[in-house]
């Protein structure tokens, strides 16, 4: 039998059965394409957050108070554990290490601002004039915070323009006063937008002098220090410099965590590695169902033509030619909808990306052709077990039923 | 030349033994036609499948063409009925997504003939069969004796030298049924060995040769003269 006559012939008794091919078809097609989403997903997920960390420049390097021993990344260094203080005065420490460049001891936390009665909730940042460069951040107005001594609690304050448009609607900002939590801070400039950027929104933000932000939050801790180093080649020295001054700062104690950008976006990048990895393998379940769902299909398909299949012996069929004829129409049906669910998966791909435009949505190379694979090897493996029982038919038994 | 030898074929129902066939021995020459009559159960369709090689003896020796083919395996048995065997049905036996034409093409695409020679041998047949201008129906629109005149024209498209019907008339009308015996005694005529399992006495009269069976067993094997 020649190969474009097999082909013909089992492509012909699928569209002999419409329904069933077109069920079975959008049953492999859901798990081809959910493979290609979900993996799509996550990986435009990762690289939208190495994206937002990448930005922060690549000669940061972030001291944060507690010790985790590992070398890489692990989530207590995002949670921020405690051991002992990092304060303001060891941030003007390590600000005179060589080879520092500036730095940005920060403060963060949720705090009410109100003004002639309007109040509503903010992320209040605590930093000093250098965060601005470090951050990348510009000015819309005004000026960013004054340049005093980092431990002095300057009342003033920079706002995002969300808040100065819910606190002061169209009046001018500048220069006027409003509350912070129970203090009277004065407006010194409006930001910039920069959109959202490692969940910060810089219109929603109220950014106050380091030392007024602790008062506040009534706390002598440091969030985090931001060392940004003059060049890349020293970050490494600088690492260990950090390390040596915050000892002997803290009697001998190592108990801060300093690290680099790099190794944070390394950090991030194989949790979500893992992650897209995960749902992608959730996905590919779904395949293996579609495949059981084939073989299903497949084994009322051989018992509905047994008369079919005894005629074939009867004209001189061998069981080989009959066991292939039935595999490739299982293998058709696997790439039919695999085909179809790669369509389907690139029109779900568009739509998310229209949607959230922020996620650059791209199947990972491996996620397609691992989804055609493994579509057709279970189409192929599910197969089997219907095609040898066509068979092994007894052609006079099939032939006795009409 | 079919010569079976203490042929026996039983089937196992429950505890007992059923003898399909018991110690047949039956000798056809080529060009043959052979009638086989009896009551329902008597082995008939058992001798017919038998001969075909869609059925295997369980005892007794089987010689087609001075060749012993039970020993044959289940691919060369399957060679052996593409080149030497057509079958006729009783149910006709014709896929219901093919048209009549593609039908009747089957036995040459199993073979691997290529589509322009088969078309070209499938438009004869269907000539020869009057119904070229039904070769793009499909069996559903088309008569009962019409789908055993396209159940014929696979039978022979292959060039076979033995026929085999099995009660080809038996979902016909009697009009019908006669046309249809006309046919395959036009097929004899033209070099066949023809065998046609029949209940109907006026057709199985017709045959040269009448077998009658009876509980496995051929009990009469009459020649007579060819119908005129
Ligand atoms: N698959 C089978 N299983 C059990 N018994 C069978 C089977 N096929 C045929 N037989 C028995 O073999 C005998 C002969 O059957 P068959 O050749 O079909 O008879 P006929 O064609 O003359 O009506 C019957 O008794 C029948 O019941
Ligand atoms: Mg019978």
């Amino acid at each position: 039998m020649k190969p474009g006559d097999s082909l013909a012939f089992a492509g012909g008794a699928l569209s002999g059965n419409r329904l069933r091919t077109a069920l079975i078809l959008l049953a492999m097609a859901i798990g081809v394409a959910s493979v290609v989403v979900l993996s799509s997903l996550g990986d435009a997920a990762r690289r939208y957050v190495i994206g937002e960390f990448s930005a922060l420049g690549a000669h940061l390097v972030i001291v944060l108070p507690g010790r985790s021993e590992t070398t890489g990344a692990n989530p207590s260094m995002f949670l921020g554990e405690t051991s002992r203080d990092l304060t303001i005065a060891d941030a003007m420490a390590l600000e005179r290490l060589p080879g520092v460049r500036r730095i940005a001891p920060i403060n963060v936390g949720a705090t009410p601002v109100s003004r002639k009665g309007h109040s509503r909730d903010i992320l209040l940042l605590g930093s000093t004039p250098d965060f601005l460069g470090i951050r990348g951040f510009h000015m819309e107005k005004g000026r960013f915070l004054p340049d005093t001594s980092a431990d002095q609690a300057t009342a003033v304050c920079v706002i995002g323009k969300k808040v100065k448009r819910e606190l002061f609607g169209s009046e001018p900002a500048l220069g006027e006063w409003l509350r912070i939590a129970d203090r009277r801070f004065r407006v010194t400039g409006i930001l910039a937008s920069e959109g959202t950027s490692l969940g910060q929104d810089t219109d929603e933000l109220v950014i106050v002098p380091v030392a007024a932000a602790q008062s506040i939050f009534n706390t002598q801790s440091l969030f985090r220090i931001l060392v940004d180093v003059r060049t890349q080649e020293q970050v490494p020295k600088v690492i260990t410099r950090v390390e040596e001054a915050i000892r002997q700062r803290h009697q001998g104690d190592l108990d801060v965590t300093v690290m680099t950008q790099d190794a944070v976006v390394g950090a991030f990048n194989n949790i979500l590695n893992t992650l897209t990895l995960a749902v992608t393998g959730i996905a590919g379940i779904s395949l293996i169902v579609a495949g059981v769902l084939v073989m299903n299909v497949m084994l009322v398909a051989v018992s509905q033509r047994t008369a079919e299949i005894g005629l074939l012996k009867a004209i001189g069929a061998t069981g080989a030619q009959i066991l292939r004829l039935f595999l490739l129409e299982s293998a058709l049906l696997a790439i039919l909808g695999a085909a179809l669910g790669l369509a389907i998966g690139y029109a779900g791909n568009q739509a998310i990306g229209h949607w959230f435009p922020k996620l650059t949505m791209a199947a990972p190379w491996w996620s397609e052709f691992g989804a055609i694979v493994v579509a057709v090897l279970t189409g192929l493996l599910f197969g089997i077990l219907p095609a040898r029982k066509a068979a092994r038919l007894d052609p006079i038994t099939s032939l006795q039923r009409r | 030349m079919i010569e079976l030898a203490g042929i026996r074929r039983a089937y196992h129902v429950g505890n007992q033994d059923v003898y399909a066939l018991s110690d047949v021995d039956l000798t056809i020459e080529r060009g043959d036609y052979v009638s086989i009559m009896g009551p329902s159960g008597s082995g008939k369709s058992t001798l017919l499948n038998i001969i075909g090689l869609l059925d295997r003896p369980d005892q007794g020796a089987y010689r087609l063409d001075e060749q012993d083919v039970t020993t044959l395996t289940d691919d060369q048995q399957a060679g052996v009925r593409q080149r030497t065997m057509g079958f006729v049905f009783q149910f006709f036996h014709l896929i219901p997504r093919l048209s009549a034409a593609d039908n009747i093409a089957l036995p040459l695409v199993l073979a691997g003939v290529p589509a322009d020679e088969r078309r070209t041998r499938v438009d004869a047949v269907l000539a020869d069969m009057g119904l070229s201008d039904r070769a793009e129906h499909r069996p559903e629109e088309l008569s009962g004796g019409q789908r055993q005149r396209v159940a014929i024209a696979r039978a022979v498209i292959m060039r076979p030298s033995i026929l085999l019907a099995d009660e080809p008339t038996g979902n016909l009308d009697r009009h019908t049924g006669e046309e249809v015996v006309t046919l395959l005694e036009g097929l004899h005529a033209s070099g066949l060995t023809l065998l046609v399992v029949t209940h109907d006495p006026a057709l199985g009269h017709r045959a040269g040769r009448q077998l009658r069976m009876e509980d496995g067993r051929i009990i009469s094997d009459t020649q007579s003269q060819p119908a005129p």
